[in-house]
């Protein structure tokens, strides 16, 4: 069996391009995003860029490593960099989704008004727990950094939603939530909506608004309404911001990259996400396969197995052998799973990143996660490659 | 059913509650759990309320309707049926039950205004989901229940203590009608000895900390904690007393070379320094995995601790049973 061997992801040289500005780690939830992102960012500064890295919910320890003790909602300088030679920068920040909704209000309304939306009680849970208000302020912190232009490469970190889809989606979600029309029909559907939507739903609606302000009670949906009428005056600023980013996503400076797992549902969303990309004419620098197993000798694991059997005495060689053996069925299964993403999708370039032992907890375990992403084919000695070669 | 140390035994209760950090594996937990309460005759309910269609994966099944359908026999002549609960679906029902919208139920539904309702109030959405749930455990017919037990694949760890804390969700909702009362019902359940929550970990650092943390976080708002499940334990091949001094990269190769020779190998230099490299990540590996083990054990008291191994085949049908016989052995059963 030897499947189409994919393309291989060249991170070098979409860092090293100074035409790549911003480039985007989108994956599900517990694939490694935010360290791929922060490894990528220190990587493309040491090679000379001067990068900011928005990172959206990253570990206590990484976090620490990036410098990034105190939560603010700007970036700050990264410390400890090699490579100051070469005249790159890193600036690390974490998003604080509440106070990019409240500076975003700020910014599209009068000071009158915007007091008047943040005290709203409405507000306090749409910008809190609303389950796409966090995905669409990563959106908009990114189009600010971008007009700042302080920086000649972003990396974003995406939110650990559920699905990798999401964060495309939520502007939209969030957009139609808030344009007012389903407001303003709960509240007072006898004069909102237009009488063809009224001839459509008759007399069901009067009753499930009804039914809906019972179980909402009275005071909520008033906040709501409330909420969505102030809203409305900024809400054109709003959804201007929101088209900018996406286009600014479909720009040729973008790039995406898709990280995975080698875990089946890891590599569904990812298979998922390229088609989505590739539906939005989004453009896609390729697949980090995260977290491998290459085999490192090459030595079938049946042969291994046998041989542990007859190693007597020998305790050490019969343990070697056998977590060996365990190895090769673990590389073997992770093959088989890439092998079926690029099955069906040939043309996406792949970088495989061999597990780092232990967590990432300072900017030297980064570097290694960065020098995996970079350098596929030149990995300490022996060489991995597919388990195939190695039969 | 209580023991002298006053904990219940986690596995006479009716609803189970299977969490844990994301990509620990938990719905395949929660699919072998149901399987192993099934086993010996008896029927069990797998729900997801997270609309991920997780079920129907670990099954390799379609996509599951709204709707309880068998899904799995288990030894022993038992059945593992299936639900995938969705919170728009259940609230249509309710509005269904008591105002008798008829169509117009589903043109809202299709116009995002049902959606509209459960995000203007995030709390509703959990009260309904935990709502059918409830119904659930409590059906009856013919004067028993028509579930011997019901495994929940709840949300993850983070989002776990709002998800169950149905009081709090409430107090964002009217204070009668319907789902008021409703509600009350589900809040007695979860916070009784009926109720137990598994969570779901690796032998990682992270995991273990989340789990730490929901172990509180669930005591601080009086929901039972039944076990925890330490999930693709791999098989440790070096003798204790090696892994410390290989986690540091000291293997002696020669005896390594010595040892394959007497097995009837003799592999050239670079070979070895292959399996060497590998001895020695699989001794920082097994040297953090017990690092973790003992946090866990030093950390959760006196908490249940279960164990399933990592499948290097990967997880399918026949492996499903085969962690379900696992649990069996470490004494799951209804």
């Amino acid at each position: 069996m030897s499947p189409a061997t994919p393309p291989v992801l060249d991170a070098d040289a979409l860092i090293d391009d100074p035409d790549t500005r911003i480039v985007v780690c989108c994956g599900s939830g517990g694939v490694g995003k935010t360290t791929t992102a922060a490894a990528l960012a220190l990587r493309a500064a040491e090679r000379g860029r001067t990068v900011v890295v928005l990172t959206i919910d990253p570990a206590k320890r990484l976090a620490q490593a990036l410098g990034l003790d105190e939560l603010s909602n700007d970036p700050g300088s990264v410390p400890g960099l090699d490579g100051s030679a070469k005249g790159g920068s890193l600036q690390a920040m974490m998003l604080d989704m509440r106070r990019t909704f409240d500076e975003m209000v700020y910014a599209h309304s009068t000071p009158d008004r915007a007091e008047k939306i943040i005290a709203n009680p409405f507000y306090q849970t749409i910008s809190s727990s609303f389950s796409g208000t966090q995905e669409y302020m990563a959106m908009e912190k990114l189009g600010q950094l971008c007009a700042r232009g302080e920086w000649d490469l972003i990396v974003v970190d995406t939110p650990p939603s559920r699905s990798a889809l999401d964060f495309l989606d939520a502007p939209q979600r969030m957009s139609t939530f808030l344009d007012g029309r389903m407001i303003r029909l709960l509240s007072s559907p006898a004069r909102a909506g237009g009488r063809g939507l009224r001839k459509i739903v008759g007399a069901g609606f009067g009753l499930f608004a009804k039914a809906v302000s019972t179980i909402l009670g009275g005071q909520l949906l008033a906040d709501a309404s409330a909420f969505v009428q102030a809203f409305d005056t900024m809400f054109g600023g709003f959804r201007e911001r929101a088209t900018k980013t996406y286009e600014l996503l479909r720009s040729p400076g973008t790039s995406f990259l898709v990280v995975a797992a080698p875990e089946p549902d890891a590599l569904r969303e990812a298979a998922y996400f390229v088609d989505r990309l590739a539906g939005e004419e989004m453009p896609l620098a390729g697949l980090v396969l995260n977290r491998t197993h290459p085999v490192l000798a090459p030595l079938s694991a049946a042969r291994a197995r046998t041989a542990a059997e007859n190693a007597g005495s020998s305790r050490l060689a019969g343990a070697v052998l056998r977590l060996h053996a365990d190895r090769v069925d673990l590389a073997e299964r992770e093959e088989r799973l890439l092998a079926r993403f690029s099955g069906a999708h040939p043309s996406v370039p792949v970088v495989r990143v061999p597990a780092v032992a232990g967590d990432i907890s300072d900017l030297e375990g980064l570097r290694e996660v960065g020098e995996r992403l970079a350098a596929e084919d030149e990995l300490p000695p022996p060489a991995t490659g597919t388990v195939h070669q190695l039969r | 059913m209580t023991s002298s140390a006053g904990a219940a035994d986690p596995w006479a209760a009716r609803l189970h509650v299977v969490s844990g950090k994301g990509g620990t594996g938990k719905t395949t937990v929660a699919a072998a759990l149901a399987l192993a309460l099934a086993s010996r005759g008896r029927r069990t309910l797998l729900v997801e309320v997270e609309g991920r269609q997780g079920i129907a994966q670990v099954f390799d099944t379609a996509p599951l309707p709204y709707e309880e359908r068998r899904i799995a026999v288990a030894p022993g002549g038992g059945e593992v049926r299936a639900l995938a609960v969705d919170a728009e679906e259940a609230l249509l029902e309710y509005f269904e039950m008591f105002y008798k919208l008829g169509v117009a139920g589903r043109t809202l539904r299709k116009m995002g205004a049902v959606e509209f309702a459960t995000t203007l109030a995030p709390g509703l959405r959990d009260v309904l989901l935990t709502g059918k749930v409830k119904e659930t455990v409590s059906r009856r017919e013919n004067g028993a229940p028509v579930y011997d037990a019901v495994v929940l694949d709840a949300p993850p760890t983070g989002r776990l203590v709002t998800f169950l804390d149905v009081t709090r969700a409430m107090a964002e909702l009217a204070r009668t009608g319907p789902i008021h009362s409703q509600a009350e019902g589900v809040v007695e359940l979860l916070h009784s000895d009926r109720t137990m929550v598994h969570l779901v970990t690796l032998l990682e650092d992270l995991p273990v900390t989340e789990t730490l943390d929901a172990v509180r976080e669930l005591q601080a708002s009086d929901l039972r904690v039944g076990s925890i499940v330490v999930n693709r334990v791999r098989e440790q091949w070096l003798p204790d007393r090696s892994v410390a001094s290989a986690a540091h990269g000291r293997v002696d190769a020669g005896r390594v070379r010595s040892g394959l020779a007497t097995a009837g190998l003799d592999l050239p230099p670079e070979v070895i320094d292959g399996l060497v490299a590998e001895t020695v990540e699989h001794a920082v590996r097994v040297a953090a995995e017990a690092a973790a083990g003992d946090r866990l054990t030093r950390e959760s008291g006196d908490i249940a601790r279960l164990e399933l191994p990592q499948l290097l085949g990967g997880v399918d049908l026949g492996a499903l049973y085969e962690l379900a016989e696992h649990l069996c052995e470490q004494g799951v059963r209804r």
